[in-house]
């Protein structure tokens, strides 16, 4: 009887595959570390400069070389905040429409497919002259003289630079919640439905609640992406260092002046500045990250999701 | 005094009633049947599930539903809470009455229905939430209770389910950190939390272990007395220690249907004494 000699190269092949695979997971941490250390050292003379104020300053004044950070993180919140507020609901509604009522095979990633510039242009030459001429007078008549909704209606301005994001990440979150769904095993709905539930009542808490893991993750995906968006975001911004009470105002977003201002940037500090805004922006993300992860490991324990 | 006798109390009926066609309302039946189900036939699309399925589920008692796999068991009781309407391509016709009612005619509350008619699944199916708001999901859905009240009613029905003294400290953790039988105790609270009449039971303990299918059982003996059960199972053995009444099903007939006693000591069809007898399925 011939038995298949194994030898020793399965062994090796053992060996070799886990040197890859390992070497392959450290190099996502080399880069991000090394990443790291080049925006720290960039940015050292800003960081030297200006202290801890660069966070909360909100002055940006090449001519006198000073520099805040605070008008682009409140732009960079503040439109990631709008389109989230609209993104997110949204999406779930249509994720759950596509799963629960009407599966049609339709081209649902196609959205996430459209290059951001297009957005950028569409948003420029479509949305803002819309919302300047139908929009925005609208909303002031409306809600009058708010705050929120005051100054004149330009169409350019965070509250447009958030519509366009919310329309950017909305096929992320709804592919992810799609798939969320309906993963949700048909037997968890029929125990809910059979104690005579209706559609909405076992969407809302046994649908949704499977699924919770899962939708975070996919919410967080499109934070990601919405909180980093520049060429959207910069075509219809406004691209103004301020911080106003107004969603119609025109602002910036640390990618949008980092687009803009890297060219221009011709003093040493401006630069620097600008490169403290990328460190800002990196560990902002990171952050967000940890703590969706932290969020996602409470949740896992509270209502122990096997997913 | 009369000499006729009380025409009303008619015995237990116990075999198959000839299913009369054409006739309106409901069949005339003891007063002590929950479940008549007359000329029930199913699709699964074109495909033929059930054929002309009739049986009368005597109330109180525990009835068992056997037969090979893919015999239509599961697909018989998923009608009597209209569960697989959720469906689109199944479709049930014949008559299911409940306490006089059809349940498939149109116009009928489904969701009262699956309130009065609850029903276990073969894994257990804790939602993703504690065992606390498992059971008062269920019971927000049909009546309007809060605090203390929700409160003792919850504890009623986890006792109900022999689970009480072994969740009491954890009822504001997951349900799924449950074990496998204490999760399946814990959909039967919540079934119950909600005052059904009839519990379906759709294999409940093949995914569970011995031990706590044993518990299980005793469980499902205890809840008769409040409650009509029927249960599908693939475990002869299960189906003779446990139930009343038998009926087994083949290739989505009928066989045979009767007390459980006579059915396994005694078949009448000789296919029925094949399948017991473990000389198919």
């Amino acid at each position: 009887m011939v038995r298949r000699a194994h030898g020793r190269a399965p062994l090796v092949a053992e060996g070799v595959f886990r040197v890859v695979a390992l070497t392959c997971a450290a190099f996502v941490l080399v880069v991000m570390a090394g990443l790291f250390v080049v925006l720290l050292v960039r940015s050292h003379l800003s960081i030297h400069r200006f202290g801890w104020g660069f966070l909360w300053s909100d002055a940006w004044d090449p001519v006198r070389d000073h520099f805040g950070a605070a008008s682009s993180i409140f732009g960079t919140v503040a439109s990631t905040a709008i389109a989230m507020v609209i993104a997110v609901p949204l999406s779930l509604v249509i994720a759950l429409f596509l799963v629960e009522i009407a599966p049609p095979r339709l081209a649902r990633e196609l959205l996430a497919g459209i290059p951001s510039i297009i957005y950028g242009m569409w948003g420029l030459f479509v949305l803002a002259p819309l919302m300047a001429t139908h929009v925005q007078p609208a909303m002031q008549k409306v809600f009058g003289t708010f705050p929120l909704f005051s100054g004149p209606p330009m169409g350019i301005g965070v509250l447009t630079a958030g519509l366009v994001l919310a329309l950017m990440v909305l096929p992320f979150i709804t592919a992810v919640a799609r798939d969320v769904f309906a993963l949700v095993p048909p037997v968890m709905k029929e125990a809910g439905y059979g104690l005579g539930a209706t559609t909405w009542e076992v969407t809302r808490k046994v649908t949704i609640g499977y699924g919770m893991k899962g939708l975070v993750g996919g919410v967080f995906l499109g934070l990601g992406r919405a909180i980093g968006e520049t060429m959207a975001v910069t075509f219809v911004i406004g691209n103004d260092h301020r911080i106003a009470a107004s969603l119609f105002a025109s602002g910036n977003s640390i990618a949008s002046t980092l687009a803009n201002e890297f060219t221009e940037a011709s003093e040493p500090v401006y630069l620097s500045a600008l490169v403290e805004l990328g460190l800002i922006l990196f560990v902002v993300t990171l952050v967000i990250q940890v703590l969706a992860q932290l969020w996602l490991n409470r949740l896992g324990r509270l209502a122990g999701n096997r997913s | 005094m009369t000499s006729t006798p009380p025409p009303d109390v008619a015995p237990p009926r116990l075999t198959v009633p000839e299913p009369t066609a054409g006739v309106q309302g409901p069949p005339a039946t003891a007063a002590q049947t929950k479940i008549s189900v007359r000329g029930l036939s199913f699709y699964y699309g074109e495909q033929q599930a059930l054929f002309d399925n009739s049986l009368d589920v005597p109330a109180g008692s525990v009835t068992a539903i056997i037969g090979p796999s893919g015999c239509g068991k599961s697909t018989h009781i998923r009608v009597y809470n209209r569960i697989f309407e959720l469906y689109r391509d199944q479709r049930a016709s014949g008559e299911v009455w409940l306490d006089g009612e059809n349940v498939l005619a149109p116009g009928v509350d489904v969701i009262e229905l699956r309130r009065r008619v609850g029903m276990i699944f073969q894994k257990p199916t804790p939602f993703p939430l504690t065992v606390y708001e498992n059971l008062a999901y269920g019971l927000r859905l049909h009546y309007r209770v809060k605090g203390s009240e929700l409160d003792d009613r919850i504890e009623q029905a986890l006792r109900a389910a022999a689970l009480w003294d072994e969740v009491k400290d954890k009822l504001h953790r997951s349900g799924s950190a449950l074990s496998g039988g204490q999760q399946q105790r814990l959909c039967i609270a919540r079934a119950i939390a909600v005052e059904p009449e009839v519990l379906l039971m759709d294999e409940p303990t093949s995914a569970i272990d011995p031990v706590a299918t044993s518990r299980i059982e005793e469980l499902v003996v205890q809840l008769k007395a409040t409650y009509t059960i029927v249960i599908v199972t693939h475990n002869m053995q299960q189906a003779a220690r446990l139930s009343d009444f038998t009926g087994f099903f083949y290739q989505g007939r009928i066989i045979e249907f009767g007390t459980t006693t006579e059915l396994f000591t005694n078949p009448k069809q000789k296919q029925t004494e094949d399948y017991i007898t473990g000389r198919f399925g």
